[in-house]
């Protein structure tokens, strides 16, 4: 069992001038203790969908979130349990996720629940912020007196201070100027390994993922299309969208090569395409591809495209729907 | 990887340049309230002055003024005679020394009009300022922690027909109800004609009886300030409730409220010490304004409860042209919105650390 289980997680919107829009279309992703998982895709995939709907901001209509085996529920007015505090999330805009008017200290002290915060409430606080690099003067001073890579790392402690077991960090450092990001990357990365915190890892820069994440999930318009041990993903791509996101990226070498863009955009989610969904954009689409995409397994790898169902031969499709 | 926050120091020494700052700041705003008052002063003069007709023919009866030495002789007492600079001057040479002048038609000090007719008006702008105060909140509160659900549409639709009501039409329904149906309130006035008033120490009736422990006399008086109040915190209700609704419903979609939630505060908590605080805000903003508007007076509600109120008086200065008392209105309407705005001010700075007087 893991740490967190996402299993066949849909998410539905309705709105009255569209209908109904499925962001999230049966998506199934495993977080270890001490592991950080990389989920990344286009704007408009639906990660950021998936993002809330784990942490129960929004309403998942099917499918189960479990953290160490017990579903979380959403997240209402109601105080929440204490099982469902132990996931914690990092927004992605730390100007708008600290009260303006309430010192640093006051907003970690009113969360804190690790083991020690009862006898020492104000020595946590201090603990917490030097986890994260900040003085402890920080406690007395506001929001406002600190750039936004400082208030991300206050962001952090918040979470931290919840001992949570999961972060689900949607964009974290999107927000941030390139310095500020690296250090709040390694920031995040450091303490999980530290703590032994599971990481969700939302964001659509693959150059960072691979940095960081020991599993990489690729996300396409409401699913995952291929996923698995980053190394790999990164080293030999199975799906053709994992591979036009790679070559989209710049790169420095002995041989460079001009960036290749990926053409058309994300469909509207409310207008899927029929079959494979990247069908449209494929640059190697065919036929066949009309039909239901098989999820196919290569190694460690999951790919959700009709090319192995050809070379490995005779996987019926839909026999493996939905594990990605 | 340590980080130093900005502009670094121990608290102490932030606390005390923080004092150093603020008494700076009031300081100044007082220096630019006085050139304000000073120009009050100027615009009201020459406002009167382009009225067509004077204090004569507004204030002598048909006979004296058809008697050109009548008119010489009250224009010559009231000092019209002066061409208008020397008239200025002289205005505020005494203004400078505490002499707001006489009012031609009640022949008392200006001074002592404002003294009497002020604490009137603050008996029933006060107490209604404070109930729009908690109710607004309140239910400004609920309705945002209810959006779109019927206890917010109710508050909505409720709030929307307190705006339109207007304040004269308002007043003849309570006095209707109240007074004339179930005969539980009085008329109008401050105390019953049958009740000798007690001592004046602050001008307002209620707490002159209370200190002088006539109780009879003070539950009198809560009687007749019943009605007016009423009105006047309905129609300031109405105001703040919505400004309140909608800068709470905008904090309840912040980040920061969403983690707090995440982190298993419980609802009070988080009301109280997230959304609470920044609902004060305009709560703030709109009572300071509502709160200048009672004090300069509710003309047509204290003229319905006959009320001895500052609207009362400065209607009758204005249409008797009585310059003196127009004067004198006109300087405390200003310094009333002044002061509460410099009041607002500093509240703002207590309540958001980021506006803390820069």
């Amino acid at each position: 069992m893991s740490l967190l289980e996402i299993r066949d997680v849909e998410v539905e919107f309705r709105s009255r001038s569209r209908g109904t829009v499925r962001a999230v279309d049966g998506v199934s992703l495993d977080v270890e203790r001490g592991q950080v998982v990389g989920l990344v895709g286009e704007s408009g995939c639906g990660k950021s969908s998936l993002a809330r709907a784990v942490v129960g901001l929004e309403p998942v209509t099917t499918g189960t979130v479990l953290l160490d085996g017990a579903p979380v529920a959403p997240l209402r007015w109601r105080r929440r349990s204490a099982h469902d505090v132990r996931m914690q999330m990092v927004f992605q805009n730390p100007y708008g996720s600290l009260n303006p008017r309430r010192t640093i200290g006051s907003q970690l002290r009113d969360g804190l629940r690790t083991p020690a915060a009862a006898t020492d409430p104000d020595g946590e606080v201090r603990r917490l912020l030097d986890l994260v690099g900040l003085d402890e003067d920080a406690a007395q001073r506001y929001p406002h007196q600190f750039s936004g890579g400082q208030r991300q790392r206050v962001v952090i402690a918040r979470a931290l201070a919840a001992d949570p077991d999961v972060l689900v960090a949607d964009e974290p450092v999107t927000a941030l100027d390139a310095s500020s990001q690296a250090q709040v990357v390694n920031l995040l990365v450091r303490l999980v390994r530290e703590l032994g915190l599971g990481m969700l890892f939302i964001s659509h820069d693959l150059a960072l993922v691979h940095e960081i994440a020991d599993v990489t999930a690729v996300m396409y318009l409401g699913r995952i299309v291929e996923s698995g041990p980053t190394d790999q993903v990164w080293a030999s791509p199975q799906h053709p969208y994992t591979r036009a996101l790679i070559d989209a990226l710049p790169r420095i070498s002995a041989q460079p090569t001009l960036p290749v863009g990926l053409r058309g955009e994300v469909p509207d989610a409310a207008r899927i395409p029929t079959g494979c969904r990247f069908r449209p954009r494929c640059p190697r689409a065919m036929d066949v591809c009309t039909g239901e995409p098989p999820v196919v397994q290569i190694g460690q790898q999951w790919s959700a495209c009709w090319l192995h169902a050809q070379e490995t031969a005779g996987t019926p499709a839909g026999a493996t729907e939905g594990r990605a | 990887m340590t980080t130093t926050p900005p502009s670094g120091g121990a608290p102490a020494r932030d606390r005390w340049r923080g004092v150093t700052h603020a008494a700076r700041y009031i300081s100044r705003r007082i220096a630019i309230t006085l050139t304000l008052l000073l120009g009050v002063t100027v615009m009201t003069f020459l406002i009167v002055q382009a009225v067509p007709g004077d204090a004569a023919s507004a204030n002598l009866s048909e006979t004296a003024l058809n008697d050109p030495e009548v008119v010489a002789a009250y224009r010559a007492k009231w000092g019209l005679d002066q061409p208008l600079p020397v008239q200025y001057w002289v205005y505020l040479t005494n203004v400078l020394q505490g002499d707001l002048g006489i009012s031609q038609q009640t022949g008392r000090s200006v001074l002592g009009d404002l003294l009497t007719y002020v604490p009137a008006t603050l008996e029933i702008a006060l107490p209604s300022m404070l109930l729009a105060v908690v109710i607004g909140t309140a239910v400004g509160l609920y309705a945002a922690v209810h959006h779109d659900r019927t206890g917010d549409q109710v508050v909505r639709v409720g709030t929307l027909v307190g705006l339109s009501t207007p304040s004269f039409w308002l007043s003849l329904v309570v006095l209707y109800v109240f007074f004339y149906l179930l005969g539980v309130s009085p008329s109008g006035g401050r105390l019953s004609t049958w009740i000798v008033p007690p001592e004046r120490v602050t001008g307002m009736t209620t707490v002159d009886a209370a200190l002088a422990g006539r109780w009879d006399v003070w539950w009198d008086a809560v009687q007749h300030l019943a009605l007016p109040v009423l009105v006047l915190t309905t129609l300031t209700v109405a105001v703040l409730t919505r400004f309140v609704r909608s800068a709470m419903l905008e904090v309840l979609d912040a980040d920061y409220i969403r983690a707090a939630r995440a982190k298993g505060l419980p609802e009070r908590t988080i009301l109280r010490r997230h959304v609470l605080r920044a609902g004060l805000v305009p709560v703030i903003t709109v009572s300071g304004l509502a709160f200048a508007s009672l004090l300069s007076g509710t003309v047509l509600v204290e003229q319905i409860f006959g009320w001895p109120g500052v609207g009362q008086y400065a209607y009758r200065a204005a249409s008797g042209l009585d310059m003196p008392a127009i004067m004198g209105v006109s300087l405390f309407v200003a310094l009333v919105y002044t002061a509460v705005n410099l009041g607002v001010d500093l509240l703002y700075g207590v309540i958001d650390p980021r506006i803390r007087v820069s």
